[in-house]
């Protein structure tokens, strides 16, 4: 459970995040979806503790990353837009280090790897080294990386960046798999087929700010839209950034 | 300290990997340095020996005044050459590397009795002609003596009377501490293998990581920033400790068959001093390490690191080439700057001097305090969100 209250952030004179509020619930996708520079990267660093907000609150089950930062940081499971891998390191073994850097046993973390391959499907690559892996290899190692210490809150930065149509399947099933388990799940992308497949809540940032915030159905009967798409545009007030 | 030792164990497999790594730190500075020394020298020693031993080829001016000298130049081994037209410009132009000229009032004073003039003409600036000079120089002097010895002789003087001081040298120096003049470099040499050995490492545990885009997901995780940081110096020190004892194992081997001529010094190093020189300079190790991760930190990328550190690689030189161009007696304080201790330190445990225990707590202490302090504030560098987005 994740709880956003009033956050703001200043890069010198720009304000890159200026008073964002939401809420992700366990055992629901929570979608930002917005432009790019729209700020998304920026909420998301200031929740796993990687920038101190200027202002504002913000509770994930109850702790707060500016005091309780490491004990954060064992909760969350983070794939951020940054996924670079050690090349010179197994898949195997760069999931390992991340295991091990959250505290886990040899054999906790043997055990782990067993069911990520499986629920991923990486036995192909898993003991090759990272150089030279598509895409789609190297998000699924991103992925598994932060999820080996079973967090309960997970955080994805425009996860389906770069993948083909059958990566980003097997994504979102895992993504859907992870609700299921009844962990709260945070996705930022600004690809608006991404939110319509996946998402329980939306919530639509633009220059910093919420625009709107809501299912789906909620967005399109405030609008009066009749796809997701117009309600988009018409809720950020333009067509700048719109990709997809 | 789980954090730490889990990034040092995952750096240390991941650079054991990386070909480039290996390639600086483990074999750069223990392979090229001793080889480009000991072929340097083998080099010196080979044409040096050539030029003493080519024949004198010795144009002479005015031969006509002097034949007596002419005839004992020659049966010394010169070759005298005829007289060239303007001999000043011979040897500016590097014809020959030195022509004497016997001047017309030669044989006048010659039979007064004067000292008779005799000019060689040279250009000591140029180091290669320097052998020739003094092959030159040398046999003016002898026959100068043995004619002044006969004179007086035919006087019925004896010739001791003209030597009323006789030099004795009485050589205390000894046959290890000879060697310190063949291997006035050693102490340069590891400084710059304790830098170069930690130039990669540095550059590639934190710009490298920055530019990968792996230091973000990385400062993720619930490890305090300072553990990373110190795990990652820990391997830079790890691989700079590692190109310093293969370089002092290259040099154990090498040293031996140094081309030392007539000198008589002993080259080989024993066990225990391999071992001093390794205490004595573990502390570099550390301070390199320190600081390069320092610079490398602000760097965006393995290049922009790359640029700062040419001039770094010229800290470890400085005090070097001060002692070696301005050798000067050891005194306690120096022993309190570092990389200027180690040298002296390195230089008299070669000569297998006794140094004072203090003399060593000082220098590993001084360095190693300046080292911790530049470790603990690059352990703190990544708290600055800046240095961890910048590039990204």
């Amino acid at each position: 459970m994740i709880i956003v209250k009033n956050l703001r952030k200043s890069f010198g004179d720009v304000r890159a995040v200026n008073g964002v509020s939401f809420q992700a619930r366990d055992g629901e996708i929570t979608g930002l979806l917005g432009p790019n520079g729209a700020g998304k990267t920026t909420t998301l660093r200031m929740l796993y503790s990687l920038l101190p907000p200027d202002e504002g609150e913000i509770l994930i089950d109850g702790l707060d990353p500016r005091r309780d930062a490491m004990e954060i940081k064992r909760t969350l499971g983070v794939v951020p837009d940054n996924r670079g891998l050690y090349s010179r390191l197994t898949a195997r073994e760069n999931i390992a280090y991340y295991g091990e850097l959250h505290g886990l046993s040899r054999r906790q973390i043997d055990e782990r790897i067993g069911q990520l391959v499986t629920t991923l499907d990486m036995a192909d690559f898993i003991d090759r080294r990272t150089e030279g892996f598509s895409q789609g290899q190297r998000v699924k190692v991103a992925i598994a990386r932060a999820m080996v210490h079973e967090p309960q809150t997970v955080l994805l930065d425009e996860p389906s960046n770069g993948l083909d149509v059958m990566s980003t399947r097997a994504l979102r099933d895992y993504v859907r798999g992870l609700r299921s388990a009844g962990r709260s799940v945070v996705l930022s992308t600004h690809i608006m087929q991404e939110v319509a497949a996946l998402c329980d809540r939306i919530v639509i940032i633009a220059k910093g700010e919420v625009a709107a915030d809501g299912t789906a159905a909620e967005l399109l009967a405030r609008t009066g839209c009749d796809s997701l798409e117009d309600a988009f545009v018409r809720l950020i007030g333009s067509e700048e950034g719109l990709l997809a | 300290m789980r954090g730490l030792t889990t990034v040092f164990r995952k750096e240390v497999r991941e650079n054991i990997r990386d070909r480039r790594a290996l390639f600086n730190s483990l074999l750069l500075g223990p392979l090229l340095f001793p080889l480009l020394f000991v072929g340097m020298m083998w080099f010196l020693q080979s044409a040096e020996q050539e030029r003493a031993e080519q024949a004198l080829e010795l144009p002479v001016v005015g031969a006509q005044y002097a034949p007596n000298l002419i005839r004992y130049l020659e049966q010394q081994g010169a070759e005298i050459q005829p007289e060239p037209d303007d001999p000043e410009a011979m040897v500016r132009n590097q014809e020959t590397p030195v022509i004497i000229r016997i001047l017309p009032e030669y044989p006048e004073r010659w039979a007064e009795g004067l000292p008779a003039p005799i000019e060689v003409i040279m250009d000591p600036s140029r180091q290669e002609s320097n052998t020739a000079i003094r092959r030159v120089k040398g046999l003016l002097l002898g026959y100068s003596q043995r004619i002044g010895s006969l004179r007086l002789q035919m006087r019925g003087v004896s010739p001791q009377l003209a030597s009323p001081v006789m030099l004795k040298d009485v050589d205390l120096s000894t046959p290890k501490s000879r060697a310190i003049l063949a291997v006035i470099f050693l102490p340069y040499v590891l400084m710059i293998t304790a830098f170069t050995g930690a130039t990669h490492l540095a550059m590639d545990t934190t710009a490298g990581e920055k530019e990968r885009k792996s230091l973000e997901p990385l400062l993720i995780n619930p490890v305090p920033r300072w553990q990373i940081m110190t795990g990652k110096m820990l391997t830079t020190t790890a691989f700079a400790m590692a190109s310093l004892a293969l370089t002092l194992v290259s040099f154990r081997i090498v040293l031996p068959y140094m081309p030392i001529g007539a000198f008589g010094m002993d080259l080989t190093l024993g066990l225990m001093t391999l071992l001093r020189i390794l205490l004595v300079i573990s502390p570099v190790a550390i301070l390199a390490a320190a600081l390069l991760t320092l610079l490398a930190s602000f760097a965006k990328s393995y290049r922009e690191a790359q640029s700062y550190m040419g001039l770094v690689i010229l800290i470890p030189m400085i005090p070097s080439l001060i002692f070696m161009a301005n050798p000067i007696r050891a005194e306690a304080w120096m022993m309190t700057v570092p990389l200027f201790s180690q040298n002296i330190l390195i230089g008299e445990i070669i000569r297998e001097e006794s140094v004072a225990l203090s003399w060593y707590a000082m220098s590993v202490s001084s360095t190693l305090v300046i080292g911790l302090a530049l470790a603990a504030l690059a352990a703190t560098l990544y708290n600055r969100p800046r240095l961890i987005f910048s590039g990204s």
